[in-house]
């Protein structure tokens, strides 16, 4: 199965092993993977800050620079969420409305396209480890993936999962909320990180790099040394090496 | 009052809510005691997504069809003599109801339930007329004792606590017994039974107007509303003009998800419908009746994009489940709607100029759209009220236009994004120390001021997979 990266401007640019992470395991499952070198960011920031003309020019290079491809698979639920609103943000826009339900149709969160596309929940990991997961708000109620990613995680030999208190809770990340409204998302991300302190884990796992560069740059501030990591972190160690072992 | 609180600034408010650990405290507790309980009456009640659906399509159904159901609703009050007044203002509502009160010589108003009331500023030009008037919901009641306002759509005064109320009363009315929820609630009803006896009229709201048969429903816990409604020989009814609903059918089903979404309730103590005056031969009533529908802006929502706002039922499930609200406190957003849903009507009943940070205090989580019981998609509507702030308001600030006009470009080039993911870690660099940024320029010290941020990749991912592809990580 072909399958193009969409690696998102955050994973580009900072968390460059998250995209190596997704390649990885989209191999190990068989597919032959692409990055479309075009791709830019698919427009968040802008649309919901309420630019959306700004938006609009982000979210017309994500379309040219995927319209070949069959499916797009990114490490992100918030930014795969922002392409499946393309339809309604161009909906009677005679030039752009084909491409844009075309993308929307074909784009999934890596768990989601692991879980609902290919039918696999054992990726043969292995990692030893305390480990409780944050399902992101835009991952479960804007995508609708709630189960893919805690299906994936309950199957790692060796893990130890533990519940994080109120998970469904914003982190108090939401883009240009963080800085906008630094003090209320203080407050937020503050809480956030007692909940996970709660919990006595060592790792941290989400499926959305901006929450976790929110909730871990917070917990660093506090002194605090959970490890934060992306789900394919987690899902990509093996018995051969991988992840982070 | 009127739909603003006062003249604070958005942030001198936000700084006082968050602040205030003992309002916090009191709002997170209530949170997840009102967010369990929903889940739980939900799960009981059980096809809890149909049953959203089957609300929103009454609302969808009703705001479609206002004109005829307002027009329906009217004929059913007058027949049972009732007097019906359309107030397009508040100007006009407060104007009919200080006349109905000045013929009938009234001197002391016993009020329930009523938001739109506050909505309108309507008990200062009752008092500035010289009438009493009297706050008769616990809630409502403490909070008229302490001249502060609501904070909730629900429970007004959930920012208070028992001990705070025990203050309150032996301040203002020389309570001298303990701070237990019983002792305070009796001598609440000891003070408020001979303001029920002695008032010449009653205003409540309305829950839900029943456009087949000119009743109003009142949904309560307390059974003041009753009083306010069965004593005074004077009645009024002050309803903003969404609150109606075609049939008996759908007020049930509407009370249904009303009480669940609110408290975790099957139903509230009290549920009472009561219809116009007393008619020839019956033994109740009251002598005088009138319905005041409040338009106030309301109209002008209809037919936007923003029309499913009104399908609001007061529930205060989106203030419930909202991060936001639960650290700032109702107070800081300046509005009597606080909240998501605030946050949402406030700048279409009273525009932006005073409520520009409204749309833009939401993480837009989303948590309010899916716990809304009749389907109002709440972060999406902040999303619309942001681009009308941007686009047609121009309210946005320079600095961020810009950095939102080089974003486009920046984006939609992608040479210069390819460029940016190769230099950013360069860039950062005299801000970066042990792979961390702990004082972050620009745009980014919003973030370092409360969190650090991380020092871009050593390699960006498009440098390693390009050098993959030629086969040096192989």
């Amino acid at each position: 199965m072909k399958v193009s990266l969409f690696i998102t401007c955050v994973s580009d640019m900072i968390f460059a092993d998250v995209g190596k992470h997704t390649v990885e395991i989209l191999e190990r499952v068989g597919c032959e993977v692409d990055f479309p070198a075009a791709q830019t960011c698919c427009g968040q920031p802008a649309y919901n800050s309420g630019y959306l003309q700004e938006a609009k020019q982000s979210m017309k290079q994500m379309m040219r620079s995927f319209k070949d491809s069959e499916y797009v698979v990114g490490p992100s639920g918030s930014c795969v969420g922002m392409l499946k609103e393309y339809p309604a943000i161009f909906k009677g826009d005679s030039e752009w409305e084909e491409a844009a339900v075309d993308l929307a149709n074909k784009s999934y969160e890596i768990t989601q396209f692991l879980v609902d596309v290919l039918g696999v929940t054992d990726l043969g990991s292995t990692f030893k480890g305390k480990v409780t997961y944050h399902p992101s708000c835009h991952m479960t109620r804007i995508l609708g993936v709630k189960d893919a990613p805690q299906t994936l995680l309950r199957h790692v030999k060796g893990i130890e999962l533990i519940e994080l208190p109120v998970k469904e809770d914003c982190c108090g990340f939401g883009g240009t909320f963080a800085v906008k409204n630094p003090d209320i998302s203080r407050e937020m991300v503050k809480e956030k990180s007692q909940h996970v302190s709660e919990t006595n884990a060592e790792y941290l796992a989400g499926g959305d790099m901006g929450c976790l560069m929110n909730i871990g740059g917070r917990m660093r501030r506090e002194g605090k040394n959970v490890k934060v990591v992306h789900i394919t972190e987690i899902l990509n160690t093996h018995e051969q090496g991988g992840g982070i072992a | 009052m009127s739909i603003k609180l006062g003249d604070m600034s958005y942030q001198d408010r936000i700084e006082k809510g968050i602040e205030n650990d003992f309002m916090r405290e009191a709002v997170s507790s209530a949170q997840g005691r009102f967010r369990n309980g929903r889940l739980t009456q939900a799960e009981e009640l059980g096809d809890w997504e149909d049953w959203r659906q089957l609300g929103s399509e009454i609302r969808t159904h009703t705001l479609e069809n206002l004109d005829y159901y307002l027009q329906q609703l009217s004929e059913q009050v007058s027949k049972r003599g009732g007097n019906v007044f359309f107030a397009a203002t508040a100007e006009e509502a407060n104007a009919y109801i200080k006349k109905v009160i000045k013929q009938k010589n009234g001197k002391k108003v016993v009020k329930s339930k009523s938001m739109v009331t506050e909505e309108i500023g309507l008990n200062q030009q009752l008092e500035q007329m010289g009438a009493e008037v009297v706050e008769s919901d616990l809630g409502e009641w403490i909070l008229q004792l302490d001249e502060d306002p609501p904070s909730h759509i629900v429970t007004p005064a959930l920012h208070k606590n028992k001990e705070q109320i025990r203050e309150t009363f032996a301040e203002k009315r020389g309570y001298d017994q303990s701070d237990s929820p019983e002792e305070l609630a009796a001598f609440a009803r000891e003070q408020l039974r001979k303001d029920f006896l002695s008032a010449d009229v009653g205003i409540t709201g309305c829950n839900f107007a029943i456009a087949e048969s000119g009743a109003i429903t009142l949904v309560t816990n307390e059974g003041n509303a009753r009083m306010v409604t069965a004593l005074p020989d004077t009645q009024i009814t002050v309803m903003g003009m969404e609150r109606i609903v075609p049939t008996w059918e759908d007020m049930e089903v509407l009370v249904s998800l009303l009480t669940r979404a609110a408290v975790g309730q099957k139903l509230t103590s009290y549920v009472t419908s009561y219809t116009g005056a007393r008619l020839e031969g019956e033994i109740d009533g009251p002598d005088d009746y009138h319905l005041v529908i409040v338009d106030n802006g309301r109209s002008k929502i209809l037919g936007t994009e923003f029309q499913s706002a009104l399908h609001c039922i007061r529930c205060a499930a989106c203030i419930n489940v909202c991060p936001v609200y639960r650290h700032v406190g109702g107070h800081a957003y300046n509005s009597i709607y606080p909240g998501p849903i605030g946050a949402v009507l406030t700048p279409l009943l009273d525009g932006y100029d005073d409520h520009k940070e409204l749309p833009y205090a939401s993480s837009l989580c989303a948590a309010c759209t899916e716990a809304c019981p009749v389907k109002i998609p709440l972060h999406e509507q902040l999303i619309r009220h942001r681009q009308i702030i941007v686009e047609q308001e121009k309210k946005s600030p320079v600095t961020e236009k810009i950095m939102m006009k080089g974003f486009a470009q920046w984006a939609s080039t992608p040479a210069a994004y390819k460029l940016s993911t190769k230099l950013a870690r360069t860039a950062l660099k005299p801000w970066t120390k042990d792979e961390t940024i702990k004082n972050g320029p620009g745009p980014l010290k919003g973030w370092t001021d409360v969190r650090d941020f991380p020092a871009p990749a050593k390699q960006s991912f498009r440098a390693w997979w390009k050098e993959r592809k030629k086969g040096v990580n192989q």
